[in-house]
């Protein structure tokens, strides 16, 4: 009987780390700017012509929403964030992520000052369909500030504490769950310390 | 003209377009010394989008703009350590292929050796077991082995 029970433990044993390695998302790699200091960064606003940097929002609690026209998961994460802007709870910026892509300048590399003109035009439409759930939003057209902030799959979502420091990452599409039982009560603490 | 001969003539512009074609397709390197430290450095990074692949090797959007930023800290002049972290510090120790020896790394590049110690072990251990289960001193009685020799002898 012992003979048996010791190659069937080893069986189960490897059938738990099997099944914990189904269960888990290979994309979602845990960020290393967690509780590091935000990126500082200056970028052109969707808006118009002054710039906004994360300074701006020192001793606020606020969400940093990275986005693009072209990014389809976007489009079922958008309902979602408009609801919550609508609740009023934080200010979230919004980061337009590389908006024009190589093959929009197939024809011939863009001005800097067209491109810009452009990916503008572009995320307003976009945004006047969608909905708008950002208090304000920068055009990151290289992607550099993207890359800073640790950016591989749009859109992605973190939270910045009174202090600067970045507190959570959501890669991935944020849920109505996600907000309820983790965002929002992660919120709740930083606004009280 | 034969129409051989003009058989041959077509072939070699054909081979001759075909090179000319190859050099356009060639990857467009500025400055090869940096593109080869790129390529070497980028090698031993992972793809965060495709993430079987390599840095190097990636098409993935984000992986041509990490390579555009690893050439410009290349032109920079700082060193492939420097590089390496500037990619640790933003997309984490994933994005290595070999990953650092630092204590919350331990169990990953000792693990396989210290399991083959517990294996060497349990091993020795049951040899050991078996030994003493096997009697050691023949159990023939005297009369036994008078008669087997004598079986032999015949």
């Amino acid at each position: 009987m012992k003979k048996f029970l010791i190659p069937l433990g080893l069986f189960l044993g490897l059938v738990v780390f099997l099944a914990v390695g189904l269960k888990r998302d290979p994309r979602e790699i845990p960020s290393p700017l967690i509780n590091k200091p935000a990126p500082v960064f200056s970028l052109p606003t969707l808006e118009g012509a002054d710039s906004f940097s994360p300074e701006q929002l020192r001793g606020k609690v606020w969400m940093f929403n990275v986005w693009a026209t072209w990014c389809v998961a976007c489009r079922e994460e958008h309902p979602v964030l408009v609801a919550f802007a609508r609740q009023n709870a934080v200010p979230i910026v919004g980061l337009s992520y590389k908006e024009i892509q190589p093959q929009d300048e197939a024809n011939g590399k863009l001005a800097p000052e067209a491109k810009l003109q452009l990916a503008r035009e572009r995320s307003k439409v976009w945004l006047a369909r969608h909905g708008n759930p950002y208090a304000l939003s920068v055009m990151d057209l290289d992607g550099r500030v993207g890359i800073d902030y640790g950016v591989y799959g749009v859109p992605e979502t973190y939270v910045i504490d009174r202090q600067g420091v970045i507190r959570y990452k959501r890669v991935g599409v944020v849920t109505p769950a996600l907000l309820s039982e983790k965002i929002l009560p992660l919120i709740r603490e930083l606004e009280k310390s | 003209m034969s129409g051989y001969l003009r058989a041959w003539i077509l072939v070699v512009l054909a081979g001759w377009l075909a090179m000319a074609q190859a050099r356009e397709a060639a990857p467009r390197a500025d400055d090869p010394v940096v593109e080869a430290r790129m390529v070497a450095i980028a090698d031993e990074l992972r793809c965060l989008v495709c993430q079987n692949e390599s840095l190097a090797s990636s098409h993935a959007e984000l992986a041509e703009d990490l390579r555009r930023e690893v050439r410009g800290l290349i032109r920079e002049g700082k060193s492939d350590t420097d590089i390496k972290r500037f990619l640790v510090d933003r997309y984490g120790d994933f994005v290595l292929y070999r990953p650092e020896v630092k204590p919350l790394t331990w169990a990953l590049w000792f693990g396989p050796f210290a399991l083959l110690v517990v294996a060497l072990v349990v091993l020795m251990r049951y040899l050991r077991l078996r030994r003493e289960q096997v009697p050691r001193v023949s159990t023939l009685s005297d009369a036994d082995r008078a008669r087997a020799e004598q079986l032999l002898k015949d």
